[in-house]
């Protein structure tokens, strides 16, 4: 992945940040390489649109729509998933 | 015809192939896919009954394999591959599957040909695995399921301009309605004749390790197919507003569960009760018919019991398996997984785990077979570790007859007792998990993942192959088991020979080491008699009951009121309470052993288990004996 300009990694806003229904652009991963590769392979690219929906009781695991599906994570998965300052 | 059986090469490039010669090698197709492909409906629809199941050598991963028959009596062999998102060998999975495409899984063919199965509603992402597939050079299908679908929710895909663009032959198809599956049986017919070929694709396949190239290669090659994605599924949003609704989500949750818990023990008592009465009044017929001999004696108590012990438990195994494949197959379980994730994951387990540890209150066998969907290899561990402590039915007839002897008949003390059991098995199976993911199974740095699928109606015939199969499966492990245990119980209370006759129980070899380990169990509150039944128990839990019905000369049933009498004046309150905690924690059941031997691949896990289980079990039995017996 390509370096972003310092201003993104300054918002620092995840996943984890927005609210159902928000739509946001996936910035990068900042996991580890084998986790990062997996969560493309489920369509958290950089680039793609993000939306939040349903959620376990309590918020956490919550569903995120992207690239045609819905996958869920964990919360603390979820904040390591950046998106771009909008 | 057999001439050309073992001649190398050379001058047959320019012969066509004889057409007898068909029949001579075994042609074998993969089918590969994405989880959630519909790869098992089109595996089924093309195999149905003609299929097995079997480890690949060396792993644990499962795979199926069936025939499918085509024109002129050919056949090909199907290999259900796991399912994948890459071929790069990360995981288990994707190891099987790389190593069979490449010919380097020992004892299984290179394939002649690949069915690269994909859902054509999520094109964009499941193309993805299109690239490394195609880049083997081995003739390939594509075929895009789930047509049906694609259509009702307005999306459209031109397959003459992906063929083109892939350079593989292109098949829409629904695997659940049978659109369309005629072209898959062409394409095997042609793999069968030797013509299926592979042209170069008119696209460039993308940089394989690259992720986010590979999806930018997939989206062009959708444009270029004219490839319009579906609008939202309509109905899956609405049933997720309900069935993941804050309030209604959890209720509907636990309905369900409540629902299958409660079929699986009323529903199936009277199918029990019938297969019971079926195994015993048959059991009579032959005792009837047969000579009295100790061939008789042997058919009668050794196999006839153990097949009648393992079959009662059939109508209970296979409405779980059922409630598992018609949960899985819906679309529920992702959300059912879900909904339990954060409760489970207070003990270091995850939602994935919920259903196996619900299907071991039936039994642990298939509740260990359930743990495949969990991808996590330490969560899975963990889930078949702790899914024996769960009260399985077979410890419910020594449950009962010790209840029924020892706890006084007052309201609810009965009741309150099996509960207390129930909830042991629990909390051991939850303080166990803590334990061994705060140790040795601390969890990798695979997080929890889960992709939710359309809710989609079950495909009954699927389901109905599954139930054949899971059954098949569950009759061989347990059913050889427990077989050759109780043959071998039955050998040890037999002999000596004693003037040509059996000896009684206490002079038999069982009675022997019964007297052997009798210091170890003294403390615990048990004498030889309960020893020989803890032995006899190994093979199964519930055969401890028939067996101190053999031993004390009563009926062996749990419900006898003269083995209850017997055991009151051999057992004090202490050991008999202690008899109840030992069997709420001891891993007393050869079946799951061999099972968990062969889910983790090895020994370690299952000798682990089974240390660990009868430790505790033995502690907690000291520390209930030792301390009753001190207030008392």
């Amino acid at each position: 992945m390509a370096a972003k300009p310092a201003a993104h990694r300054a918002s620092g806003r995840s996943l984890a940040d927005l609210r159902a229904g928000e739509h946001a652009v996936l910035d990068r991963l900042e996991l580890p390489d084998d986790v990062a590769r997996r969560l493309m392979e489920l369509g958290f690219l950089p680039g793609h649109t993000v939306t939040p929906a349903h959620s376990a009781p309590g918020g956490d695991p919550r569903v995120f729509r992207v690239d045609g599906s819905e996958i869920a994570l964990r919360r603390d998965t979820a904040s390591h998933l950046l998106v771009r300052a909008s | 015809m057999s001439a050309c059986d073992g001649c190398a090469g050379g001058t047959l490039a320019t012969l066509p192939p004889p057409v007898p010669a068909i029949g001579l090698r075994q042609t074998t197709v993969a089918l590969v896919g994405p989880p959630n492909s519909g790869k098992s409906t089109l595996f089924n629809r093309l195999t149905g009954m003609r299929q097995k199941v079997a480890n690949f050598p060396g792993v644990t991963v499962e795979h199926h394999t069936g025939r499918v028959t085509l024109e002129r009596d050919s056949e090909v062999v199907l290999v259900d591959l796991p399912g994948v998102y890459s071929l790069a060998p990360r995981s288990e999975d994707e190891q099987v599957t790389h190593d069979v495409l490449a010919g380097e899984m020992p004892g299984v063919a290179k394939p002649d040909a690949i069915l690269l199965i994909l859902d054509c509603t999520n094109l964009g992402r499941h193309l993805v695995l299109a690239a490394p597939i195609l880049s083997l050079g081995i003739p390939t299908l594509v075929v895009l399921n789930m047509v049906d679908d694609l259509r009702k929710r307005g999306g459209e895909i031109d397959p003459a301009a992906l063929a083109a663009q892939l350079g593989a032959p292109v098949a829409l198809i629904s695997a659940y309605t049978g659109e369309g599956v005629e072209k898959v049986s062409e394409f095997l017919n042609k793999t069968v004749a030797g013509k299926a070929t592979r042209r170069a694709p008119a696209m460039q396949l993308p940089v394989l390790n690259d992720i986010p190239k590979c999806r930018a290669w997939a989206a062009r090659v959708g444009t270029g197919a004219d490839y319009r994605a579906p609008a939202p599924p309509v109905w899956t949003r609405r049933l997720d507003s309900v069935f993941l609704h804050p309030i209604a989500g959890p209720i509907i949750f636990l309905l369900v569960v409540c629902g299958v818990f409660l079929t699986i023990f009323y529903g199936a008592d009277p199918l029990m009760k019938g297969l019971k009465s079926g195994v015993l009044i048959s059991g009579a017929w032959l005792a009837q018919v047969l000579p009295p001999s100790p061939v008789r004696s042997l058919l009668l108590e050794g196999v006839w019991g153990g097949v009648g012990s393992v079959v009662v438990f059939l109508p209970q195994i296979l409405l779980l398996f059922f409630f598992i494949a018609l949960l899985e197959d819906s679309g529920y379980l992702a959300r059912a997984a879900l909904i339990a994730d954060r409760t489970m994951s207070k003990f270091g387990l995850q939602g994935k785990s919920f259903i196996p540890l619900l299907s071991a209150y039936a039994c642990a066998v298939p509740a260990i077979m359930a743990t495949r969907t969990i991808e996590n290899k330490r969560d899975r561990i963990a889930t078949i570790l702790i899914a024996p402590f769960m009260t399985c039915s077979a410890r419910l007839p020594v449950y009962t007859l010790i209840i029924a002897a020892f706890i006084p008949n007052k309201p609810g003390a009965q009741a309150a007792a099996l509960l207390g059991l129930y909830a042991a098995g629990f909390l051991a199976a939850l303080a166990t998990a803590r334990v061994l993911k705060s140790t040795i199974l601390k969890s990798t740095r695979t997080p929890f993942m889960l992709e939710m699928p359309a809710y989609r109606w079950p495909a009954w015939r699927s389901i109905g192959l599954r139930l054949v199969d899971r059954s098949v499966i569950f009759l061989k492990r347990a059913g050889t088991v427990i077989l050759i245990g109780t043959v071998l119980l039955w050998v040890v209370a037999h002999l000596p020979l004693q003037d040509g006759h059996a000896p009684t129980v206490a002079d038999s070899l069982a009675g022997t080491v019964g007297r052997t380990i009798e210091p170890v169990i003294k403390p615990l509150g048990f004498n030889w008699k309960i020893g020989i039944g803890l032995i006899t128990s190994l093979a199964a839990r519930e055969m401890i009951v028939g067996t101190l019905g053999t031993i004390y000369g009563m009926e062996g049933d749990e419900h006898s009121p003269g083995l209850q009498e017997a055991l009151h004046k051999d057992l004090t309150m202490g050991g008999a309470l202690a008899l109840l905690i030992f069997f709420a924690f001891a891993m007393q059941c050869m079946s799951t052993m061999a099972v968990v031997r062969r889910e983790t691949g090895g020994w370690k896990w299952p000798i682990l288990q089974f240390t660990y289980m009868s430790g505790l079990a033995y502690i907690c039995a000291l520390i209930v004996n030792q301390t009753v017996s001190r207030l008392g």
